[in-house]
């Protein structure tokens, strides 16, 4: 009653409830299958001045509670019950005259993705000025370059008369922080505003919005999926599972002492706060006694090199807008080697030139000199027919599982592909391959007849791990593999990984930029910086006692790190649930024989 | 830019050769006898026939006549028409005519195909849409001579809103009948063709954050939604230019337009080869500079692309 009370006060006057106040809030979309309720008896609270996370898989109904904050649901969602409080003013069924006068000026956001949200067409200072004069404030260029300024955008009069497409990841995030602050509004929703950008630019980009948020007094609604990152930035964290509010709380007392199981769950499998190898683990419980696994040396330095990447250098032309071209090292005299069954990382920040090695191993790309020395063989002397049995030999699986599977095809013909490719078997011996893959990712049967958009990202990225394995290949080159995903479906797919590695004997390169990720995975790391590998050495050296500026920025970087003890951090994984448990326990042991 | 601009004139230069030598062998295969068919039944002084043989090349194989006609044509000596009028001066007073025509028809598509087809993707699924739908349907299906007699009939004789044919002086008001049938079959493919477009872009992650900026209504509409709309439209209206001249020949027949043709169609009657083949260069030439425009209208609408490559 005390908000309702507060609404009556005069606007000036100061309110002493919370900024906003979400109570027993139900969103419903309409879909042709009926009413399907995205939040169900939603609730938090948020103060002046103060950050709030909000945390939960895909499909939780964090981004439809912050739709409904700012009013901007689906034509076919609305709110079914519950009330939105702002100041005490409920906005639940405002008009839609009310929102738009809320939004931008009270109601700012920042979204998730920095490569859509811009306009193409439109310069960065247009879109700027367009959210200045659109909430009645003046829009000269002075006044662009100011709010652009202040949003840590270097050279802003510069960047205003840029179009989106001329900037990085990092700087168009920037400059919707910019837009989402430029009023400056009372409540700031971020909806994952850093989960499209490196880690250390990640790092950047948060460090300033809270500083920003901060100096306004502005209270901040953070959406995340990563439980690290929520709780080093919120001062109270709720987590959403299947449209509800199964926990909140103060975030360190969360991430101690977790009551929900979905809320251990995802304390254990975060990424960011696990430090070890989590396929070791999982590998002993798997490999117990039913299981026959292929022999799988340990790592022991250069006994067994599966591939060897000898004074690697690839150089671009980049042309400028005069059409002068000039010559861009992207990878510069890179030599590692990988040994049979082991896997190794590569990570760096974007542009690094880790894709570049990728896709230069998988012989997409020729190099400008160096050598790749597969299986004891040269791989730039290979003729086309032996290269076409060297694909065989080498599968990628690549970041985005949306582009990367066919929506033509079906999932059946998707892991069937590269067997017809390559004439293997008839039609029955082809048939049961895929169902023994489709077995060994641990996707049902029956997805066989179904198309990609009807499976969830984690599914799908299991879809092209089993087109990778078709081929019983020997290496496979993960490029950001499961960065796409989910902090929980991650786990999975990792331990997953893991799983097939041991078993099969699989050799991977590991492409990431998140080393919390590349810890959990790898045995051996190079880390890149502008085309060079500037450390590399077993995970766990690396990792302990980095020796490389670079390194340690990205090992600082890792959203959470230093925010629970060591040993919390390591009692909550030995104690706490198994990650096995969380993931579909793989029934290979039945089909491998 | 320069370049690239240099580079796509450069290369009208085989699409013209190309294309002038097709027709020409077209005009060349056909059967009988050009003169002949000049004269009719009438039997002029052999002097005449010799004459107009030899000016024309008549006698000649066909490399050599193709050859005489491009020599004419790059010194820029358009020669006669076999009725003895300069071609040139005949080109210049057609072409306006269809010209206009064209022009008139592609205002008319393009203003309404493109607001009603905003209006139905914004209102997808309502009433509104459906009806254009359904209206843009039968547009489709009836063929263009139909809908000019039906048109001539309601709005020239029955209502009386417009000459039901243009004759000798033709005036962008004295085109409005022509130019409106001559749009209305692609008319519907713009609507179309905007409402998709709007439809997809209305869902696009940055009309959200324009919305959540504050912004609202027209300019919301107007800045993020249709121009960003516009880009597959205006490929299509670009093509279309050249389309429309060359579709002008049924509708000029139809409502009695002086233009290229109607002068088209005569001279392929008489087998006229230099006549035909002059007027479908410079359609050619129309169709070439339409599309680079378009090209050059595409950097203006989305600046990702660039033309240095």
């Amino acid at each position: 009653m005390k908000s309702l009370d507060a609404s009556l006060n005069d606007e000036g006057s100061e309110v002493e409830g919370p900024l906003l106040e979400i109570r027993d809030l139900k969103v419903t979309f309409q879909t042709p299958h009926g009413d399907f309720d995205a939040v169900r008896d939603a609730h938090l609270s948020i103060m002046s001045g103060e950050t709030v996370a909000m945390v939960g898989e895909s499909g939780s109904g964090k981004s439809t509670t912050a739709l409904a904050v700012i009013g901007l649901l689906p034509d076919n969602g609305r709110v079914s019950g519950g009330q939105i409080l702002l100041n005490g003013e409920d906005i639940a069924h405002a008009s839609e005259r009310r929102m738009i006068e809320l939004r931008g000026k009270t109601i700012g956001m920042v979204p998730q993705d920095p490569m859509s949200n811009l306009n193409p067409v439109w310069k960065i200072g247009y879109q700027v000025s367009e959210a200045l004069r659109a909430n009645g404030k003046p829009a000269r260029h002075s006044d662009v370059a100011r709010v652009l300024e202040e949003a840590g955008l270097p050279d802003p009069g510069r960047c205003a008369r840029q179009y989106p497409h001329q900037l990085s990841g990092g700087m168009r995030q920037r400059v919707l922080i910019a837009i989402g602050l430029s009023y400056p509004p009372r409540l700031l929703i971020a909806d994952e505003p850093t989960s499209a950008l490196d880690v250390t630019v990640q790092r950047q980009v948060l460090d300033h919005l809270e500083v920003m948020t901060s100096e306004l007094g502005t209270g901040t609604l953070l959406i995340t999926h990563d439980l690290g990152l929520a709780a080093e930035r919120a001062s109270r964290v709720v987590v959403m599972y299947g449209g509800r509010v199964v926990e909140s709380g103060p975030s360190l007392e969360l991430l101690l002492n977790p009551r929900h199981p979905y809320t251990q769950r995802l304390v254990a499998s975060a990424p960011s706060l696990s430090s070890r190898r989590i396929q070791t683990r999982t590998r002993s419980a798997f490999t117990g006694e039913a299981c026959p696994r292929r022999s799988r040396p340990r790592r022991s330095s250069g006994a067994d090199e599966l591939l060897k990447v000898e004074n690697l250098t690839k150089k671009f032309k980049l042309r400028s807008a005069t059409g002068r071209s000039t010559p861009f090292t992207a990878v510069d005299n890179v030599s590692f080697s990988v040994g049979r069954g082991t896997t190794t990382a590569i990570v760096g920040v974007s542009g690094s030139g880790k894709s570049t090695i990728a896709r230069m191993v998988l012989n997409l790309l020729t190099p400008t000199s160096g050598r790749i020395v597969f299986d004891g063989v040269d791989t730039s002397t290979l003729s086309n027919r032996q290269i076409f049995d060297f694909r065989r030999r080498m599968q990628p699986i690549f970041q985005n599982p949306y582009g990367s599977l066919d929506p033509m095809y079906n999932i059946y013909r998707t892991i069937e592909e590269p067997l017809r490719t390559h004439r293997i078997g008839d039609r029955s011996s082809r048939e049961k391959k895929v169902r023994e893959l489709l077995d060994q990712v641990s996707l049902p049967q029956s997805s066989m007849k179904r198309y990609p958009n009807e499976l969830s990202g984690g599914q799908r990225q299991r879809v092209a791990i089993a087109r990778a394995l078709a081929l019983d290949p020997d290496v496979i080159i993960c490029d950001e593999a499961v960065s796409a995903l989910d902090a929980l479906v991650q786990a999975q797919v990792l331990t997953l990984l893991g799983q097939l590695q041991s078993i099969l004997g699989l050799t991977y390169v590991f492409i990431a930029h998140d080393l919390a990720v590349v810890r959990q995975i790898a045995d051996d790391v190079c880390v890149m910086e502008k085309g060079k590998v500037v450390e590399a050495g077993p995970t766990d050296s690396v990792f302990e006692a980095p020796r490389h500026d670079c390194t340690t920025a990205l090992l600082n970087a890792i959203p959470g790190t230093g925010l629970l003890p060591p040993q919390v951090g390591r009692s909550v994984l030995t104690n706490g649930v198994d990650i096995a448990k969380c993931s579909h326990r793989p029934r290979a042991c039945r089909s491998w024989k | 830019m320069i370049r690239y601009l240099l580079r796509r004139l450069l290369q009208t230069i085989p699409v013209l050769i190309g294309t002038t030598l097709l027709v020409y062998y077209m005009v060349f295969a056909l059967p009988g006898d050009p003169i002949a068919a000049l004269f009719r039944d009438k039997q002029p002084p052999q002097s005449v026939i010799d004459d107009l043989r030899n000016q024309y090349h008549l006698d000649e194989p066909f490399w050599i006549q193709y050859g005489a006609f491009l020599v004419n044509l790059l010194t820029l000596n358009l020669g006669n028409d076999f009725t003895q009028q300069p071609v040139a001066s005949t080109l210049a007073r057609i072409f306006p005519v269809t010209a206009m025509l064209a022009v008139e028809a592609l205002i008319i598509q393009a203003v309404f195909g493109v607001t009603f087809g905003l209006i139905a993707g914004l209102r997808r699924g309502r009433v509104f849409d459906s009806t254009v739908l359904v209206v843009s349907l039968i547009v489709i299906a009836i063929p263009t001579f139909v809908l000019g007699f039906v048109f001539q009939l309601v709005f020239g004789v029955r209502l009386g809103w417009a000459k039901p044919t243009v004759g000798a002086n033709a005036d962008w008001a004295a085109l409005v009948l022509p130019a409106t049938v001559l749009g209305l079959a692609s008319f519907a493919y713009v609507l179309r063709l905007t409402r998709a477009s709007v439809i997809e872009n209305k869902k696009a992650d940055y009309v959200l954050t324009a919305s959540a900026k504050g912004l609202s209504g027209p300019r919301l509409v107007l800045t993020h939604i249709l121009r960003n709309s516009m880009i597959p439209v205006v490929t299509y209206l670009g093509a279309n230019l050249g389309s429309l001249m060359g579709g002008a020949v049924v509708i000029e027949g139809i409502f009695n337009v002086p233009g290229v043709g109607n002068k088209l169609y005569q001279a392929v009657l008489r087998g006229e080869g230099p006549t035909v083949v002059i007027i479908v260069s410079v359609l050619v030439l129309v169709f070439v500079v339409a599309n680079l425009l378009v090209d050059l209208l595409y950097a203006w609408l989305d600046p990702r692309i660039r033309y240095d490559k």
